[in-house]
């Protein structure tokens, strides 16, 4: 049986036939009702009650994220800080090593200097000269009258040539006796200025100590905090996270792209030792660019190494844990490959360039332009095997943003998964709260569709009962929906 | 729980293996044709450049041919010259100068012929190019396709050409074809049929400034 004769089973006029189908689910919906209601309720509660216990779940996984997130940063975070105690340490006990073990000489050495100074200044005390004793004597004498006697004036004459020459003897003493004096202390200047010098350097050195110590007591600060797990310290730690892998990603690419210019320097020599045309299986990838990008790998993992055996990073817990005796063995062997692979790919470098100028010579061959040898070709040859030589020992230092990348990650990754664990539990909490609304949206479009036969009922019961309130298939609904078919009802009277 | 770990890791292995499969060929196969019948070999320094545009762009691994067409091309003896390049570059680079050396002293010793029997340098091309096993194959046809073959030879089959491409270069017009061009467009018409009918691909490049997309899918 077809749909249009399903349709026409009332009548041949298809209008008619509908207004009868109407008419039957209509009735059939009225007397349905309470049930219906209550399927569709039921309905609308389970998917709000399955939404709500996956966005309780949800949440739930959310802030056990979010906990280990914070324990993983407050770790990372309490290791760098003991890290970096532990350097600032080591300086000040190199700086105490370096400079304080030297202070018993030191000392010794300011005390020999303060003494000869002391000495010196002895030295140069300035003891006027004492007038002579018979000095009075004659100034007695030379207050005798002369009356005229040639004798007397003679004597006088002879008395004032001997003062004379007393007084420039004396004075001649005098000046020679300031000249030593000057002397001595031209002598100390070498001195002063040395202990000036000592002293100096001796501030310096305190002074930087005092440094130190300032950083110490900043570190301990941190570390307290971290240790004590405050909000603060997960804030700045996370912050500083954020900033770690922004740099270290821009770092990252920055190398990545030294990476590349390595590869084009390598891949078209490495095509003369393994062949051009050979292929990794089906894929695309030309073997000797695969070499080229073995090699650069290999490269960037012994750099990797490089600066874990030098304790500059610390990636590879085996290796940290070395003594340090192996460990540098260990640096000196990869240092040694570095620069033999550092070798080869100047060497290879030198070759590309080789090669590519073969090749510009035949196609200028076979352009029929004649071939010219260009000046000055030798610079870009040098230039190149430079880049070869360099570039290796270049990515080695890829090490070191790449450890605050991975360090960085886990952190930013935690947040950003964190964060989409809440939007889900939004999304599941906001899809229950649809649910519960459409249920009750789909209870009164149902009512709406019945409302002729509703609305002769209610009337019938009031007739019946004038005290009348509530139909009963109502009271098997819930206290929410009853309550929306009591204003739909009051809203109809 | 090892030894299931274990199967696991060599059953992905084994599976890796098998995905591996044929290696897939890559490199390229240029058969040239050259007709030297008639006055079309004052045409020839115009092949010439074609064929060092060729050595130009192939690369390691490629084949290359150049044939003349004369009045019977279904011989070896019409290949002028034929390499298979190096997969290192440096031999590579070494082989298409001797290739260019070989090519300049037939361009200068060139002889016309009678006969112009394109169709036997197509067979000796196909023969060619499928026993280089070459990825993609290309047989260009530097000739005014106007057929003349000797009595006797037969030439009126169809030709297999299983996915190579066909492209005919420099299709002059004839004097006839001024007359009627009709000439003209049927038989390239007529060619196109025989090497689609023969799963072939067919082109005509007929202004040599478009060179360049001579091989233009060869990197695809």
């Amino acid at each position: 049986m077809s749909g249009t004769n399903v349709l026409t089973i009332w009548s041949d006029q298809v209008a008619i036939s509908v207004i009868v189908w109407l008419a039957i689910i209509i009735f059939l919906m009225f007397f349905a009702r309470p049930w219906a209601h209550q399927a569709i309720h039921a309905f609308a509660k389970v998917i709000h009650k399955a939404a709500r216990t996956a966005s309780r779940s949800i949440r739930s996984a959310e802030l056990h994220l979010k906990d280990r997130n914070r324990q993983v940063l407050l770790q990372h975070g309490r290791e760098a800080t003991e890290r970096h105690i532990e350097r600032e340490f080591q300086r000040v006990a190199t700086t105490v090593n370096r400079d304080l073990s030297g202070y018993p000489s030191l000392q010794r050495k300011l005390k020999e200097q303060i003494t000869k100074i002391d000495e010196d200044y002895q030295q140069t005390a300035e003891v006027p000269p004492s007038p002579p004793n018979w000095l009075e004597a004659i100034e007695h004498v030379a207050k005798i009258p002369g009356n005229g006697d040639p004798t007397v004036a003679k004597i006088l004459d002879d008395i004032h040539g001997t003062l004379k020459r007393a007084n420039d003897k004396a004075l001649t003493e005098y000046r020679s006796a300031s000249q030593r004096r000057h002397t001595l202390l031209k002598q100390m200047l070498p001195y002063w200025r040395k202990m000036t010098h000592t002293l100096e350097s001796v501030e310096k050195k305190i002074h930087s100590l005092e440094e130190r110590s300032k950083i110490i007591d900043n570190q301990m600060d941190k570390y307290s905090e971290i240790m004590a797990q405050t909000d603060l310290a997960t804030k700045l730690l996370s912050s500083s996270s954020l900033t770690q892998f922004f740099i270290a990603g821009l770092v990252l690419i920055i190398a990545a792209l030294g990476g590349f210019i390595n590869f084009q320097l390598i891949a078209l020599p490495m095509s003369e030792m393994v062949g051009a045309g050979t292929y990794v299986g089906n894929t695309s990838w030309q073997v000797s660019n695969v070499a080229a990008m073995v090699i650069i790998s290999v490269e960037v993992a012994m750099g990797l190494f490089l600066m874990e055996a030098v304790g500059i990073t610390r990636l590879f817990p085996v290796i940290g844990s070395m003594d340090d005796k192996m460990r540098r063995r260990i640096a000196w062997v990869l240092f040694s490959f570095l620069f033999l692979f550092a070798s080869i790919e100047s060497a290879l470098a030198y070759m590309r360039d080789l090669m590519a100028t073969d090749r510009e010579a035949l196609n200028q061959s076979l352009a029929g332009v004649q071939v010219v040898e260009a000046e000055y070709r030798w610079i870009p040859s040098v230039g190149q095997m430079i880049m070869g030589f360099v570039l290796p020992f270049a990515l080695t230092f890829v090490a070191i943003p790449l450890e605050s990348f991975v360090h960085s990650s886990r952190t930013v990754l935690g947040i950003a998964a964190a964060a989409f664990l809440r939007f889900l539990a939004f999304f599941c909490r906001f899809l229950g709260n649809i649910s519960l609304n459409a249920g009750n949206f789909l209870i009164n479009v149902y009512d709406l569709v019945i409302i002729v036969p509703l609305r002769i009922d209610y009337m019938f019961r009031s007739g019946r009962h004038p005290t009348h309130k509530e139909t009963k298939p109502d009271k098997i609904i819930t206290g929410k929906k009853t309550k929306s078919l009591q204003s739909m009802d009051s809203t109809m009277s | 729980m090892k030894a299931r770990l274990i199967l696991a890791v060599l059953f992905t292995a084994v599976l890796g293996l098998a995905g591996c499969g044929e290696p897939v060929a890559r490199n390229t196969g240029v058969y040239m044709l050259i007709d030297t019948s008639g006055t079309y070999t004052q045409e020839i320094e115009k092949a010439q450049k074609i064929i060092n545009y060729l050595l130009g762009t192939l690369t390691t691994g490629d084949s290359l041919a150049v044939a003349k067409i004369d009045s019977g091309s279904f011989t070896e003896k019409d290949i002028v010259a034929k390499v298979t390049f190096d997969s290192r570059p440096s031999q590579a680079n070494a082989q298409k100068r001797a290739f260019q050396t070989s090519i300049n002293q037939f361009v200068t010793r060139v002889n016309s012929s009678a006969y112009t029997d394109i169709t036997g340098g197509v067979i000796q091309g196909i023969e060619y190019l499928n026993e280089t096993g070459a990825g993609k194959k290309y047989i260009l046809i530097f000739s005014d396709l106007k057929e003349e073959i000797q009595k006797g030879q037969i030439r009126d089959f169809p030709l297999s050409f299983n996915g190579i491409r066909v492209s005919a270069i420099n299709v002059t017009k004839l004097r006839s074809d001024n007359v009627d061009p009709r000439e003209y467009l049927d038989r390239l018409e007529a060619w196109r049929n025989r090497v689609e009918s023969g799963s072939g691909k067919w082109r005509v490049i007929n202004d040599l400034n478009r060179i360049e997309t001579l091989l233009e899918d060869k990197g695809s």
